[in-house]
């Protein structure tokens, strides 16, 4: 039987702290006290006190509550058992099934050697145009999903669960609304994919600490199951929740605040947790999607911020779409040369129309007369908004692309697209008039070497993307 | 060995405070021991009988009470032949020999000596029986890859030694002893293939210390003509993230006219090492055509690593670069990102619980950046030949803005600031340097005056851009117009560049200053233009010549046709006076 301690010297915030030895750092305690029992975590030894920190939070603890310590350090049970399962931020079972006791593994364990990583080289398809054509997401990517508090970020993140082609899916909810975490897990059981789902959620009505714990147990788990071969997907909501969580324990202990009040190692937290995102070599993988709310939509907000030095890219979620300017890929070159040939071409040259629209409507709105080139770009604008970025769309990536070549037919000239001719031969619906424009000119003047020179110009460009893909890509 | 134990008496995350008897040393090293493995450890404060110190590793499951043994030996790395094409971590641990004996994970308490003791190298000697020799002077060599890599009298030998024997010319391991000298007082030392010196201290084996002149062409057009690096210089680039700073270190990895590179990955993503790791074993170095990874190191401590090796990884790379200065070379160090380094300060600063300066970082930041950026330089060695250590350094700005601590305090001490703008990155103009923020002290490897002359047709063309956004083209002069159209024709063809095209990519010096007088030729002319859409249409025809012509292999015979076409283009408009 192990030693119980009955006399706590200081209760400050969520952290007591008693007297006791041989207590190892990050240990693990049980509390007792009369409104029940929590786990508690070393954070600090100085001497003979032990500075724990009370996961169900301090509140009711007496000072002669019983502590009791573990001898080891946060774990959870790992096993196939978890899949199907949902437990809260100390690792306890949610949903009323037993709770696992075999084969603990640590959580928070060491980096992966990046001699063990490699290249990423999947595309993970998500069925979401503004994602699989115009920032795909590559299997072992860390992305945030940048949004304002409002957005649809969680139905977001479902669906792209749901539709993801991967193993194992794992939810590290951190200070989820009680609704969010229910309409996460009706979605996944209405579609079949709780049996390949773990969930780890903390919502807003749980004490704060447990928070810490959800990425480290999600990350833990994850990384166990790509051991086995397995392609894992993470999805962490809200990280900005959790960096906080992060700040009020620093300021609990004294720490020294940096920005805003945030510790100074909130990078260091902060890329510990998403580097765990990895393509080993010769096992399975993680890829992480995680929602970072961006209080007052400040992108320079220190929790944004850090994270943009970290993630490979992110989606700016705004009025309930993916928006096509700021979202980025980081490494979408190195799986959209091998999807269609037509693939990266439609990805820039809808883009760069689609700011051309942006032009035009800033035009509009200053009351400035329409042309009939700005009338096609409103048309197209429309279009590209409903069929394209609307949320709702749901459409593989070949589809998708077919239905970009659709658009631009019916609201331009092939020649006005900007795109090689080469691809406009392959890829123009049929039935549109592919060069009425052209043909006309032709008419006119038939020894003319316009069109030619155009052709060769456009085809020139159209080089660009496939060798310039990379500048927009990887940066810092 | 040294035997003295303390014993821990607080844990606060990676820092520890120790309790010990006899006396320590501020900075060694000191081992934690824990459930049977070796924990590696630093002492950076001393109060009383208490040392604390900062662990490199996790501390989890440290124990009050739990015995520190301490080393008397400084945080040092080990210098010998084998250091090139390797791949460590920010305390020497070579990650691949690592990778196949821990497996996927970086263990913790796993200790691999930086260079393998079981290789063996042709030694031959140089010195011999009699001579009279200096720490830094030469012994004897032994082949490494490209080089000659010179096996010298241990840098902290002091005074001057006398050659009692030298090894035979032979396979040697870096353990093998090859000489034994004697100094003026008689004592005598062995000096083996490999030496180990502290990473936090300065080589200063040399004769003296020079004025870096000699440009360092990195083969990127904006830096080498507007914004030079001097070999032995330092420079640094901030940027906000997605502004292409990583991008613009590995081209200068590639292409930089040195004979080693070192890059140091500090606290930036494992994926970005990861490319680099896995693709330069397959490219060629064009100047040696033999693979690039021959001349590159690369320590590695990426930002899920621990923090504290975070920051030894920076002065284990500058002292890397030092000791093949020794050996008359040429080397660039790259530091991506030196932002992150001062968190690492930051962050034990604010264990230590030290009164904190802006945003929290210590107030001896400044001075600690300077001591670093100084470890550049060129030097004259013993011999009479020259080396040169140059740093580039990256700086990541909290939310982009440079009136932050890290990028001040780097700016003071840099010789080239090369800002990113996120406006440029944006516009997908690259590199992203901005033209009218970023400076350098100096020299160009073209005419200075006509770089001053592209430089304020480049601002006065700004200008004119700016104004023409309130009055609009038709309130503009046509001489102000073409003034414009003028600073975006350089802007197009001469300060973006592909990085990706395979000519583009890299422009030689003697190429830049052809290219150069030819953009300044046009940048100088008077021309004639009927109107505005004459001269718009007149310059966007010159850039996209230009931009081909930029494509062509140099003295192709499309390189040259393109320039008489280009020629004449521009006579066509000429307005000769």
């Amino acid at each position: 039987m192990r030693k119980v301690y009955r006399k706590i010297d200081q209760i400050a915030g969520n952290v007591i702290t008693l007297r006791a030895g041989g207590v190892a750092s990050r240990e693990l305690a049980l509390v007792r006290s009369t409104r029940g029992e929590s786990m508690a975590q070393v954070i600090r030894l100085d001497g003979e006190n032990v500075y724990l920190q009370v996961f169900a939070g301090s509140r009711g603890i007496a000072t002669d509550a019983e502590v009791q310590f573990l001898g080891h350090s946060m774990r959870v049970a790992f096993s196939d058992d978890l899949l199907g399962r949902v437990f809260d931020g100390s690792g306890v079972p949610r949903d009323r099934g037993p709770a696992l006791t075999d084969n603990y593994v640590a959580i928070g364990g060491p980096s992966v050697n990046p001699a063990k990583r490699i290249i990423p080289r999947n595309m993970v398809r998500t069925g979401i145009p503004m994602i699989d054509v115009f920032n795909s997401l590559v299997e072992s990517q860390k992305l945030p999903i940048f949004s304002v508090a409002g957005e649809p970020y969680n139905e977001l993140l479902a669906r792209i669960a749901l539709q993801a082609e991967v193993d194992v899916i794992i939810l590290g909810g951190m200070g989820l609304k009680h609704d969010d975490y229910l309409i996460f897990r009706e979605k996944l059981e209405a579609q079949g994919a709780m049996a390949r789902a773990v969930m780890f959620v903390h919502t807003a009505a749980d004490p704060t600490v447990e928070c810490l714990m959800v990425p480290d147990l999600s990350l833990a788990v994850a990384e166990q199951f790509a051991l086995q071969d397995k392609r894992v997907l993470v999805l962490l909501t809200d990280m900005t929740n959790y960096a906080d969580a992060m700040k009020e324990v620093a300021i609990t202990m004294e720490q020294i605040p940096s920005n805003r009040g945030y510790p100074g190692d909130l990078y260091s937290q902060l890329a510990a947790r998403y580097e765990k995102a990895v393509d080993f070599d010769s096992a399975g993988s993680i890829t992480i999607l995680a929602v970072t709310t961006m209080p007052g939509d400040d992108v320079t907000h220190p929790v944004p911020d850090n994270t943009g030095y970290i993630t490979e890219g992110q989606f700016y979620l705004r009025n309930g779409r993916i928006e096509p300017f700021g979202s980025l890929s980081r490494l979408k070159q190195f799986v959209n040369g091998d999807t269609r040939s037509d693939h990266r071409a439609i990805m820039d040259g809808m883009i760069q129309l689609y700011a051309s629209f942006k032009e035009t409507l800033e035009k509009q709105a200053m009351g400035f007369r329409m042309s009939a080139w700005d009338r096609k770009l409103l048309k197209y604008g429309e279009r590209f908004e409903k069929e394209m970025m609307d949320l709702s769309v749901n459409i593989p990536l070949e589809q998708a692309l077919d239905r970009g070549w659709a658009i631009l037919a019916d609201c331009f000239e092939a020649s006005e697209t900007g795109l090689s001719s080469k691809l406009i031969g392959q890829y123009w619906p049929k039935g549109k008039p592919e060069t009425a424009a052209a043909e006309e000119r032709k008419a006119e003047e038939p020894e003319s070497e316009g069109p030619k020179e155009e052709t060769a110009k456009t085809e020139a460009e159209d080089e660009k993307p496939s060798t310039d893909g990379k500048p927009e890509g990887d940066s810092d | 060995m040294d035997a003295r134990i303390g014993t821990v008496q607080a844990v606060n995350s990676n820092l520890l405070k120790v309790k010990f008897d006899e006396q320590v040393i501020q900075n060694e090293v000191a081992m934690v021991e824990v459930g049977g493995l070796a924990l590696k450890a630093e002492v950076i404060r001393v109060r009383g009988q208490v040392a604390e110190i900062q662990v490199f590793e996790d501390t989890t499951g440290v124990k009050v009470g739990d015995p520190v043994r301490f080393s008397g030996e400084l945080l040092s790395v080990e210098l010998g032949p084998g250091l090139l094409g390797q791949v460590y971590d920010g305390l020497q641990n070579p990650l691949i020999e690592l990778a196949e004996q821990a497996g996927f994970f970086l263990e913790r308490g796993v200790d691999i000596p930086g260079l393998s003791r079981e290789t063996t190298w042709t030694f031959t000697p140089t010195a011999k029986a009699g001579d009279s020799l200096r720490a830094g002077e030469s012994l004897g060599h032994v082949p490494e890859g490209l080089f000659e890599h010179r096996i010298m009298v241990p840098f902290d030998w002091p005074g001057v030694w006398t050659v009692k024997d030298v090894a035979g010319k032979g396979d040697l391991k870096v353990t093998d002893e090859i000489a034994t000298l004697e100094n003026g007082e008689g004592e005598t030392r062995k000096a083996r293939l490999m030496q180990s010196w502290p990473v936090k201290i300065p080589i200063r084996a040399y004769a003296e210390r020079l004025r870096p002149v000699e440009p360092l062409v990195t083969q990127v057009r904006i830096i080498d003509t507007f914004f030079p690096v001097a070999r032995g210089g330092t420079y640094c680039i901030p940027g906000p993230f997605g502004a292409g700073k990583t991008v613009l270190q590995q081209i200068t990895s590639r292409h930089a006219d040195v004979d080693v590179v070192i890059v140091a990955a500090c606290g930036e993503r494992a994926g970005e090492v990861v490319e680099t790791l896995r693709e330069f074993p397959e490219l060629t170095d064009p100047r040696t055509g033999r693979s690039l990874m021959e001349r590159t190191l690369i320590i590695c401590n990426t930002s899920s690593m621990p923090v504290a090796s975070r920051e030894a990884s920076v002065y284990t790379g500058v002292t890397l670069a030092e000791y093949y200065r020794q050996m008359g070379l040429n080397v660039l160090l790259l530091a991506d990102s030196t932002s992150r380094w001062a968190q690492a300060l930051r962050e034990m600063s604010g264990r230590l619980e030290e009164i904190p300066g802006e945003e929290a970082f210590p107030a001896y930041l400044e001075s600690v950046i300077a001591a670093f950026y100084e470890r550049g330089g060129v030097v004259r060695l013993h011999d009479g030949s020259e080396g040169s250590v140059t740093i580039g350094g990256t700086v990541s700005p909290a939310g982009g803005n440079f009136e932050e601590p890290v990028t001040q305090s780097t700016l003071k001490v840099v010789g080239a600031f090369h800002g990113l703008s996120r406006e440029r990155s944006d516009a997908r103009r690259y590199p992203a340097i901005n033209p009218l923020d970023s400076w350098s002290k100096y020299e160009s490897v073209v005419d200075a005056a006509k770089v001053a002359e592209a430089k304020r047709i480049l601002r006065e063309g700004v200008e004119v851009g700016q104004m023409m956004k309130v009055v609009g083209e038709e309130g503009t002069s046509i001489d102000d117009f073409v003034t414009h159209l003028k600073a975006e024709y350089l802007d197009a063809v001469y300060l973006q560049q592909n990085a990706f095209h395979e000519v583009d990519a890299a422009t030689p010096a003697k190429r830049q200053s052809h290219v150069f007088d030819r953009v300044h030729d046009v940048l100088a002319r008077h021309f004639s233009f009927k109107d505005k859409d004459e001269a718009r249409t007149f310059f966007q025809e010159l850039a996209q010549l230009t931009r081909d012509w930029n494509f062509q292999a140099q003295d192709s015979e499309d390189f040259h046709g393109l320039e008489k076409k280009l020629v004449a283009r521009i006579e066509e408009v000429t307005r000769h006076a």
